[in-house]
């Protein structure tokens, strides 16, 4: 069984190496923010724990655990994507700033 | 048929997660790719919350609500020059989940008088040490991007000797830990010791080395989450943590490659603590010459090719929306305008091109240092804003230099060079720039905004 997970975990971190090695620097700040939404996938874990009325102290750490990793997706997501919106190309920009200041005196 | 759901669940999202990650490589599809891996995310939660362990949602409902209060003001309202700071703190928030959730399975796992196997302690010491020490560290880094803590390197006699007792110290309770779990003290002052150990690890570097830091932290935190799925036998937190590992990993392998300074170096070299020795060039004897708003119109007006070098004073300013208006200015008039952009220029990997795009700046002029650093032979103007190490020819020349070898831009190769400064004060490093006192070189003091708010008006006359 571990063994499998170590197999996950290799072949995870090759094609993460893979794939994000050909991120050019341009988006480098919104692959910070898109890997912190994406960490809080450790809400999996939470809920397990949080949910789990198990004892009081599991239960008070996973909450506090989900809050931590809910208001990292939702504020992950939302920034990265508020990021992302603001790239825009030659062509599509011009339309966004097409009000020119005044003319020359 | 339940488990079946829930691993379907974990499959989509772990596609849709790499998809998303591969759409970064192109700006047009990266949206869209996000998106989706949000949509994935939720797949994730919603399988999650099918497991049968799960008896009690009341907390989880309370924990969902919480965070997304939380989470909305985060992703909406934090203004992009915050960025930085607000990368490091979600940092903090996903390290600390990971190690939480360590205690509470250590602590349900010991009160319910089992031993954890070695395998298992292993992956519980791992999640909480790692997450710990980034818990520690991204606080102090937030500190010092926010300036609530000194940027500057804070150092003290002994430093690497008091950080080296605490990294064996850690190693040692830690191998402790998973030989005999039934220590819970060992586990206890392992979380502190790591904790203090993140913050001593980040207290003596300097604001400029951060973007190493933020990256190598996100890297701890992501194999935080790894060591978490091992733990629980979780497959997703795997995939998830190694991505977010790897990213982090490569990063900060791009950043101190910018530097060139290995890990060690920026970890334990404190650069810029003490004064730097000048080495054989002294600034004593040369000038600057200081330029007039309207001269320097002038010479940007009848340029043909502008190159734009921003770095953290433009940050600092807020003068990117000023920025974009002189470029527009410069095209209107018949000259061409690329920027320049440093992997190192700001406080994190891609700051600049984020602060340029949100002033709407066409990505499509935004160059990386290799794409144009040929193109300052033929460029007239080299316009130098709130940048300095970064375009410090000693890099190239001054083997005594303490930034020597760290590929810098060109702009000493271009016709001539307007550098927007605020005083004469060295740069990060404490190093002099000899090109701030080139013939071909002219220096526009004042804060980047004035300045560029002053060039503006006057390019208008022109």
């Amino acid at each position: 069984m571990e063994l499998l997970e170590l197999y996950v975990f290799v072949l995870a971190a090759f094609v993460g190496y893979m794939v994000i090695s050909r991120v050019p620097p341009l988006l480098h700040t919104p692959l910070m923010a898109a890997t912190n939404a994406i960490s809080g996938i450790s809400l999996v874990g939470s809920l397990i724990a949080a949910g789990g009325a198990r004892n009081n102290v599991a239960t008070i750490l996973g909450f506090v655990a989900v809050v931590c990793a809910t208001s990292n997706i939702i504020g992950g997501f939302l920034i990265t994507d508020r990021m992302l919106r603001m790239f825009k190309s030659g062509s599509s920009a011009k339309s966004a700033t097409a009000v020119e200041k005044g003319g020359t005196h | 048929m339940r488990d079946t759901l829930i691993s379907g669940s974990y499959l989509l999202a772990s596609v849709l997660f790499i998809l998303g990650l591969r759409s970064l490589t192109r700006p047009d599809k990266a949206r869209r790719g996000m998106q989706q891996a949000a949509v994935g995310m939720l797949f994730a939660v919603v399988g999650t919350l099918l497991n049968h362990t799960i008896v009690d949602y009341r907390w989880i409902a309370a924990g969902l609500v919480l965070g997304i209060i939380i989470g909305y003001p985060m992703g909406m309202w934090v203004p992009m020059t915050a960025m930085p700071q607000r990368i490091a703190l979600s940092l903090t928030l996903s390290a600390l989940a990971a190690a939480l959730v360590g205690v509470a399975e250590f602590y349900t796992e010991i009160t319910a008088g089992g031993v954890p196997t070695h395998v298992k302690m292993a992956a519980l010491g791992f999640e909480v040490m790692l997450g710990m020490i980034t818990v520690g560290g991204t606080i102090v880094a937030a500190g010092k991007l926010q300036e609530w803590i000194t940027s500057k390197p804070v150092t003290y006699k002994g430093q690497n000797f008091v950080n080296a007792i605490f990294f064996l110290g850690i190693v040692g309770l830690l191998v402790y830990t998973i030989i005999d779990p039934t220590q819970q003290w060992a586990f206890y002052a392992m979380i502190g010791a790591s904790f203090l150990f993140g913050i001593l690890l980040v207290i003596p570097i300097g604001g400029a080395d951060m973007p190493v830091v933020v990256a190598l932290l996100n890297s701890y935190s992501g194999l935080a989450s790894c060591a978490t799925g091992f733990a629980l036998g979780n497959v997703i937190l795997i995939i998830s943590g190694s991505l977010d590992g790897a990213s982090g990993f490569i990063l900060s392998v791009l950043m101190s490659k910018a530097m060139n300074r290995s890990f060690t170096n920026v970890l334990f070299g404190a650069f810029g603590g003490e004064t730097v020795a000048i080495s054989g060039k002294s600034s004593a004897g040369l000038t600057v010459r200081s330029i007039s708003a309207e001269d320097a119109a002038i010479q940007l007006a009848y340029a043909q090719l502008v190159i734009v070098i921003p770095g953290y004073g433009m940050a600092v300013a807020q003068a990117q929306h000023a920025v974009r208006e002189l470029s527009e200015m410069i095209e209107k008039r018949g000259g061409e305008v690329k920027f320049a952009v440093h992997p190192v220029a700001g406080r994190m990997p891609g700051h600049m091109n984020v602060l340029l795009a949100e002033a709407n700046v066409p990505y499509d002029k935004l160059y990386d240092m290799d794409e144009v650093n040929g193109d300052f032979d033929r460029a007239d103007v080299a316009l130098v804003i709130g940048a300095n190490d970064v375009v410090n020819p000693a890099a190239r020349n001054d083997k005594s230099s303490p930034i020597y070898g760290m590929p810098i831009l060109n702009a000493d190769h271009a016709k001539t060079v307007i550098v927007l400064k605020r005083g004469m004060s060295a740069g990060f490093a404490g190093i002099e720039n000899e090109l701030f006192y080139d013939k071909r070189t002219s220096m526009l003091f004042g804060d980047a905004k004035s300045s560029l708010t002053a060039l503006i008006g006057e390019i208008k006359n022109v």
